[in-house]
C-alpha cells in the first residue's frame, strides 16, 4: 500500500463517506474527484495517481475522466474564473462581443489565465440560463444579462486593479 | 394584453412566484406531500394506471409515455430497482428544471416518492449537471429537510416504505443527459451511451432494472395523484397530457419559463406569453424544442407544441426550449454556432458523429470566414445525410435534424452569403 500525500486522511475520510452512497466504489469517482479539486483547485498528475490507487483502478481510467469531463482541471484557474456561454441563445444576444471585450481588457485569449493568476477566461457551452442571455458563469455564480458596462463594473467591484 | 386568450392555469410554476417555496414549511402549508401520503395508501398498480391515463410524456425530450416506461420494468428479478432522476439539463435553450430545483425542490422529491412507491424502488439517484450550483444547494437542503422530517429514509410518512435519495453531481458533458450515457457516468465512467437493447428498464444502473425520469416529468406526478389522470390529460392535447414548462429565449421581449398546455401554439408562446419579438422586429426563425430540433419558419408557427404535432411537421417537441430569432439573425452564423456545439459535445464513440459534426463545423467556419464555395452546400448535405441512424445514441440524429433543416429552409441565404464573400474577395483583389 503506497502512501497518500494529496489525498490526506481528511479527504479520504470524506471520500469514504461518499462511497457509502453507491453499491460499487467506482461510482464515487466523479464526486471524489470534485472533492479533491475543491481542496486544491485542480487535479494534478500526482493526484490522479493517488485517486487511481484509492479506487483501485488503472491511472488511465482517471486520466480518461479528466479529459472527458470539462469541469476537471489539471492546473488551477485564476482567482476569478469567467466562463462566457457561447451557445445560440447567448450568441444571439451578443456573447461574442463580450468575449472580445474581455480578451482586450484582460490581455489574454480565451482559454488562458493572466500571469498574476487573477483571471481565467473560458468559453462554455449552454449553461442553462438562456433567460438571462448573454450570460457567464463567474466562479460559481451565474451572471446576466451582461453588457460591457456591467462586466466592467463587476470586475472592478470585485477585483481591484482592473483598468477601464 | 386584453382580449387575448391566455391559459391562466399553473401547476408547477405557481410555486416559482411564491416566497420561500423552497422550504419544507411553506411547501407543506401549500398542501405539499399530501399527494405522496395519498399515494402510499394506494396500490402501486393503481398509480401506474392513473399515470397512463394522464398521458404524461417524458418531458426531458424523448416524449415517451411515463406510465408505459414504468410498465417495462421487471419487478421480480431479485435485484434492486433504481430510480435515476435526469437533472442533467443541457439541451441548449432549456432551463426549466433549474427553476424546479431552485424554487420548489420538494415538489421533485414528492414526485420521486410517488414514482418510487409505484415501481417498488428504494434508492433514487438525482444526477444534476455539475454547473448548477444554486439548484444543487437548494436541492441538497430540501433532501436534508426531508430526511429530518421523515419524508425520506425509513418508514416514510409513517408507512412501511423506505426510500433513500442521493444527489450525484455531473462534471460537464452534454452527452450525460442521454439516459444511457448518464448511467455510465453515474457508474463512474466516461459518458459513452450504451447500445440498446437491453433497455435501462431491464438492465440499467449497476446492471439492475432502472427507471430514468426527467425532473419535470416527476414533478407533475403529485398533481396527477391529487386530481387524477383524466383531469391531467384534458389539460393537454390528444395523447399529450397536461401542461409543460416552455423555456423561451433569444430575441423575445420577455425570455423566461412559461407553463402552458401542450396544445398551445408556437405563435401564442412567442406573441402572447413571451411579449413578442424584441424592439418590434420581425420573426425570422425559431427553434421549437431545444437546439436539436429542426428550425421553423414564420409560416410554421401555428403548430401545436405537443410532441406529435411537431413531429408531424418534421421537427420535435424535445425539451421545449424555444429559441427565437428575429430578422437581424444570420442563419449562417446560427448554424455555425449550432454545429460548433454538437462537434464539441459529440462524445467521440461513433465515427459518423465524431467525424461528421466536426467536419461540418469546419466547413461552416470556413464559409463564415468568407472562404465558402457554392459546392460546399451540397457537400454539407451529403455529410449530413450520413449523420442520422448510423450511431448508438440520438445526438447525431438531433444534429442532423437541425442541420439539414437550416440548409433546406434557408438555402438562399447561405448561397447569398457565399456569393457576397466572393464579391468582396474579388473587389479586394482588384
Amino acid at each position: 500500500m503506497s502512501e497518500f500525500f494529496i489525498l490526506t486522511q481528511e479527504i479520504r475520510k470524506k471520500a469514504d463517506q461518499i462511497c457509502t452512497n453507491y453499491p460499487v466504489k467506482r461510482a464515487a469517482t466523479l464526486p471524489v474527484m470534485r472533492l479533491v479539486q475543491e481542496y486544491y483547485g485542480a487535479i494534478s498528475r500526482e493526484a490522479e495517481l493517488e485517486l487511481a490507487e484509492y479506487f483501485n483502478i488503472p491511472p488511465a481510467d482517471i486520466r480518461e475522466l479528466m479529459t472527458f469531463y470539462t469541469l476537471f482541471y489539471s492546473k488551477p484557474k485564476g482567482k476569478c474564473h469567467i466562463q462566457i456561454c457561447r451557445t445560440l441563445s447567448c450568441a444571439l444576444r451578443g456573447a461574442e462581443d463580450l468575449v472580445h471585450y474581455l480578451e482586450n481588457k484582460l490581455g489574454i485569449k480565451t482559454g488562458e489565465t493572466t500571469t498574476d493568476n487573477q483571471f481565467s477566461l473560458d468559453h462554455a457551452e449552454c449553461l442553462g440560463a438562456c433567460e438571462i442571455a448573454p450570460m457567464a458563469q463567474i466562479n460559481k455564480e451565474f451572471v446576466g444579462p451582461l453588457t460591457k458596462a456591467k462586466l466592467s463594473q463587476i470586475l472592478k467591484q470585485n477585483y481591484a486593479g482592473i483598468a477601464d | 394584453m386584453p382580449g387575448l386568450r391566455i391559459n391562466m392555469e399553473k401547476l408547477i410554476s405557481r410555486f416559482f412566484d411564491l416566497q420561500d417555496a423552497d422550504t419544507l414549511s411553506l411547501y407543506r402549508k401549500e398542501g405539499g406531500y399530501a399527494a405522496a401520503k395519498r399515494a402510499l395508501d394506494l396500490k402501486p398498480a393503481a398509480i401506474e394506471e392513473e399515470v397512463k391515463r394522464s398521458n404524461l410524456r417524458g418531458l426531458g425530450g424523448a416524449g415517451f409515455g411515463c406510465g408505459m416506461k414504468w410498465s417495462f420494468v421487471p419487478r421480480n428479478t431479485g435485484k434492486p430497482i433504481y430510480l435515476v432522476v435526469n437533472a442533467d439539463e443541457g439541451e441548449p435553450g432549456t432551463f426549466k428544471d433549474k427553476y424546479i430545483m431552485t424554487y420548489v425542490p420538494h415538489l421533485l422529491l414528492e414526485g420521486i416518492i410517488i414514482a418510487s412507491w409505484a415501481v417498488g424502488i428504494h434508492k433514487a439517484y438525482i444526477y444534476i449537471r455539475g454547473e448548477y450550483e444554486l439548484p444543487y444547494l437548494k436541492l441538497k437542503a430540501a433532501v436534508d429537510e426531508a430526511y429530518q422530517a421523515g419524508l425520506l429514509g425509513k418508514n416514510i410518512l409513517g408507512s412501511s416504505f423506505d426510500l433513500d435519495v442521493v444527489i450525484h453531481r455531473g462534471a460537464g458533458a452534454y452527452i450525460c443527459g442521454e439516459e444511457t450515457g448518464l448511467l455510465e457516468s453515474l457508474e463512474g465512467k466516461k459518458g459513452f451511451p450504451r447500445l440498446k437493447p437491453p433497455f435501462p428498464a431491464v438492465v440499467g444502473l449497476f446492471g439492475c432494472p432502472t427507471v430514468i425520469n426527467n425532473v419535470e416529468t416527476l414533478s407533475y406526478l403529485p398533481f396527477i395523484v391529487k386530481s387524477g389522470g383524466d383531469w391531467f390529460a384534458k389539460l393537454g392535447s390528444e395523447k399529450n397530457g397536461g401542461l409543460r414548462l416552455f423555456s423561451v429565449s433569444g430575441h423575445v421581449e420577455n425570455p423566461g419559463v412559461y407553463e402552458l398546455s401542450m396544445g398551445v401554439t408556437l405563435r401564442e408562446i412567442i406573441y402572447q406569453h413571451a411579449g413578442g419579438i424584441r424592439d418590434g422586429k420581425k420573426l425570422k426563425a425559431v427553434v421549437p424544442g431545444g437546439l436539436s430540433a429542426a428550425i421553423l419558419t414564420p409560416n410554421e408557427i401555428d403548430v401545436k407544441m405537443d410532441f406529435d404535432s411537431l413531429k408531424a411537421i418534421g421537427s420535435m417537441g424535445g425539451s421545449a426550449g424555444v429559441i427565437v430569432m428575429d430578422e437581424t439573425a444570420s442563419m449562417v452564423e446560427a448554424l455555425r454556432i449550432t454545429m460548433q456545439f454538437f462537434a464539441h459535445e459529440s462524445c467521440g464513440q461513433c465515427t459518423p458523429c465524431r467525424e461528421g459534426t466536426g467536419w461540418i463545423y469546419r466547413i461552416l467556419n470556413r464559409i463564415v470566414r468568407g472562404k465558402g464555395r457554392l459546392e460546399d452546400l451540397d457537400h454539407l448535405i451529403d455529410i449530413g445525410n450520413y449523420l442520422g441512424g448510423t450511431t448508438i445514441c440520438a445526438l447525431a440524429d438531433g444534429a442532423q435534424m437541425t442541420f439539414l433543416s437550416y440548409l433546406k429552409k434557408f438555402r438562399g441565404e447561405f448561397e447569398q452569403f457565399i456569393r457576397k464573400s466572393h464579391l468582396k474577395e474579388n473587389y479586394a483583389n482588384t
